[in-house]
């Protein structure tokens, strides 16, 4: 018996679809600027002249990085309510998403800092610029602009990612797509939609981040150069 | 809470081999079509290498999650009854083979321009060229990121649990199902990722720290 | 003439390694002193002790009437009477020339955009290279980029310029333009320290030269000293320099 691909009938499921992937879309853009922060913070952390500090980072990066995100979500969501804490599902899935990120962004721009030469530190400081000041102007902007590439493919793959979060009911893109098969029992289809949609959403998310690196490194659009 | 029972961490265990048994059988057989893949992405025939790089940029633009249930399902529409390890060791090697092939095609391409024309001009021919020069050069490369993948790729078969194969992650359901106290399962069966992961992470680390003392 | 640098008996070890064994000398507010002296011999550590890139371990350092040893002082006050230049020139490569020289008076002394940009180019002029101000630095020679990195400084208004081997990184036909640049300054009455191995700077721009060696000051006096040096040491090092 051959077997007919039948999209019409998911035809009538579009506005779940597009839910789903507004709320891909969501998760994705908060787990960014939080991971974001996040790493920026973990980084710091990594670098600090307090040993359990440094450590504490270290620990929580390897972690993180060593153990699947399904087990680190199940461990959140049904690990926060067998304690009696019950997470909204988004929010269970977003913090999910934002430890995760963090730590692979840590160790980016950990290596973004290590990368700016101790001569334009000393250069700063003897410009009367504060530690504060350093930090921000000298350290973390020079940093963000080198390691900027890496950090928007680990953001694309946290978004890649955040299918998993389907496994606790999140309806984002695949939560959609599981949704819409049980009803249709066009499970095939269902998939090969939403694969169409996370491809197109990965061209997006590609294309966003290289127009937001031209508007944030002037540097690198007039010159085209790598830090 | 009490701890966990001797049978449930046996039953962990059993799950954690064959987390083992499809991380191996995914890097496998995703190696040797990376292998493939990467080989393809440097062919001089225009049409050979676009097609491999879509290829590339399709595997990579959809989550593992998705590529499962589409061979799961996709398998199960041609009416061949699919076991569960299957349809996930065959979603992982696609993953696997398309990150493989660009890793190592990056390798490819860090060796120099020059050790080619060298080979070439010494009348080996391209293939002779590749395998006796560029690849044992490139293979040094390679190495570290190659190990860092497996442990991507050991992590990833944790999705296998969505269709019901009972490796590590699904093994830790199963228990909690049961006992509901998802702290101590899965913390337990994270360590148990971690006992897997973190030394390969540590490994790849070394070696990347190796090259780079070497290039210097 | 008041003394706006002043060194004395000051001591600088790098774990066993005795670099500054006592050394004192005074500067003069206008004075430019050249120190001269084989690498090794302490002369850019006594420098950059002097703006506190480097701590001391005894002795005493003033500057401006602040003591630099003082484990109080406030270090950013200090660096806004100090401007010093480095041998690589270290600027900001992510910062335009504009934003590499108006960073810290903005920063460090809240000046608005506009009055920034307007030093900006007026420091740019000095050092002759006002068409360069919305560079990048990896488009300028590395002459020019020592060029920016002293108008940097100077934007600072600082009561006495540092130079630390500025030109020592540089190909010798590109030397010439920054130490024209530093004998302008010379001449309009900047108070400056120039660790230098430019000997023709040091006759025709420096009041007064200081030889170090062995981490201490060995000769000192005018010019020239260099042509009638009085220790066997500073005549050996004269014999090597030509």
């Amino acid at each position: 018996m051959r077997y007919h691909l039948e999209f019409a009938d998911l035809w009538p499921y579009w506005p779940q679809f597009l839910a789903g992937a507004v709320t891909t879309i969501e998760f994705t853009f908060v787990a960014t600027v939080l991971g974001l922060v996040l790493g920026i913070v973990g980084a710091i952390a990594r670098r600090s002249g307090t040993a359990w500090v440094r450590v504490a980072a270290g620990g929580y990066v390897e972690l993180v990085r060593n153990t699947p995100f399904l087990i680190q979500i199940f461990f959140l969501y049904f690990g926060l309510a067998s304690a009696g804490l019950r997470l909204p599902v988004f929010a269970a899935a977003v913090l999910a998403m934002v430890i995760n990120v963090g730590a692979y962004t840590t160790e980016i721009v950990r290596a973004g800092i290590e990368a700016v030469h101790p001569s334009q530190i000393e250069a700063a400081e003897a410009l009367g610029l504060s530690t504060f000041q350093i930090y921000r102007d000298i350290i973390l902007r020079p940093a963000l602009e080198r390691v900027y590439p890496s950090l928007t493919s680990q953001f694309t793959l946290m978004m890649l990612q955040s299918s998993i979060t389907s496994q606790i009911s999140a309806e984002e893109l695949t939560g959609a797509a599981n949704v819409i098969q049980s009803i249709t029992f066009r499970s095939m289809e269902a998939y090969l939609v939403v694969g169409l949609l996370y491809l197109l959403l990965t061209l997006l998310l590609k294309s966003g981040f290289w127009a937001l690196g031209q508007v944030l490194f002037p540097r690198r659009r007039r010159l085209g150069t790598a830090l | 809470m009490g701890g966990l029972s001797l049978n449930y961490f046996l039953y962990l265990l059993q799950g954690m081999g064959w987390t083992v048994a499809l991380t191996l059988l995914a890097f496998a057989l995703g190696g040797l079509a990376g292998f493939l893949v990467m080989l393809a992405r440097i062919s001089p025939v225009p049409a050979v290498s676009r097609a491999t790089a879509a290829y590339v940029q399709v595997i990579q633009g959809i989550p593992v999650l998705v590529i499962l249930f589409i061979v799961y399902f996709g398998l199960g529409i041609l009416e061949i009854d699919v076991p569960p390890l299957v349809a996930a060791g065959l979603s992982l090697t696609a993953y696997t083979s398309a990150f493989l092939g660009e890793i190592w095609r990056g390798a490819v391409e860090a060796v120099p321009r020059t050790q080619m024309e060298a080979a070439e001009c010494l009348a080996l021919t391209r293939w002779q060229a590749l395998r006796d020069v560029i690849l044992p050069q490139a293979v040094r490369i390679a190495t570290p990121p190659t190990v860092g993948f497996l442990v991507q790729v050991l992590k990833s078969t944790s999705l296998a649990s969505v269709v019901g194969f009972v490796e590590l992650t699904r093994a830790a359901q199963v228990i909690n199902n049961s006992t509901f106290q998802p702290f101590l399962i899965f913390g337990t069966a994270g360590l148990m990722y971690f006992v897997l992961c973190y030394p390969l992470s540590l490994w790849s680390r070394t070696l990347e720290r190796r090259l780079n003392v070497g290039r210097r | 003439m008041s003394a706006v640098v002043r060194l004395r008996d000051v001591h600088k070890s790098y774990g066993a390694v005795e670099v500054l064994k006592g050394v004192s000398f005074e500067v003069a507010s206008g004075e430019v002193v050249a120190v001269i002296g084989r690498s090794g011999s302490g002369k850019s550590t006594a420098l950059r002790c002097i703006n506190r890139l480097e701590r001391i371990q005894s002795g005493m350092i003033e500057v401006c009437g602040r003591r630099v040893d003082d484990a109080a002082l406030d270090l950013r006050a200090l660096r806004q009477e100090v401007g010093i230049v480095f041998q690589s020139y270290n600027l900001f490569p992510h910062l335009t020339i504009e934003q590499n020289i108006t960073l810290a008076p903005r920063r460090v002394k809240r000046m608005a955009q506009r009055e920034a940009r307007e030093l900006a180019a007026e420091m740019l002029a000095k050092v002759g290279l006002s068409e360069k101000i919305d560079a990048y630095p990896e488009q300028l020679s590395g002459g020019q980029q020592q060029r920016v990195a002293i108008a940097r400084s100077l934007a600072m208004s600082p009561r006495v310029m540092l130079f630390d081997e500025v030109t020592s990184a540089l190909d010798p036909h590109l030397t010439g333009e920054v130490l024209r640049v530093m004998e302008a300054l010379a001449k309009g009455g900047m108070t400056m320290i120039v660790v230098t191995h430019e000997m023709g700077f040091a006759r025709r721009a420096a009041n007064r030269v200081i030889f170090m060696h062995m981490g201490r000051v060995w000769e000192t006096g005018p010019s020239s000293i260099l042509s009638n040096p009085q220790t066997p040491e500073l005549k050996d090092f004269m014999a090597n320099e030509l």
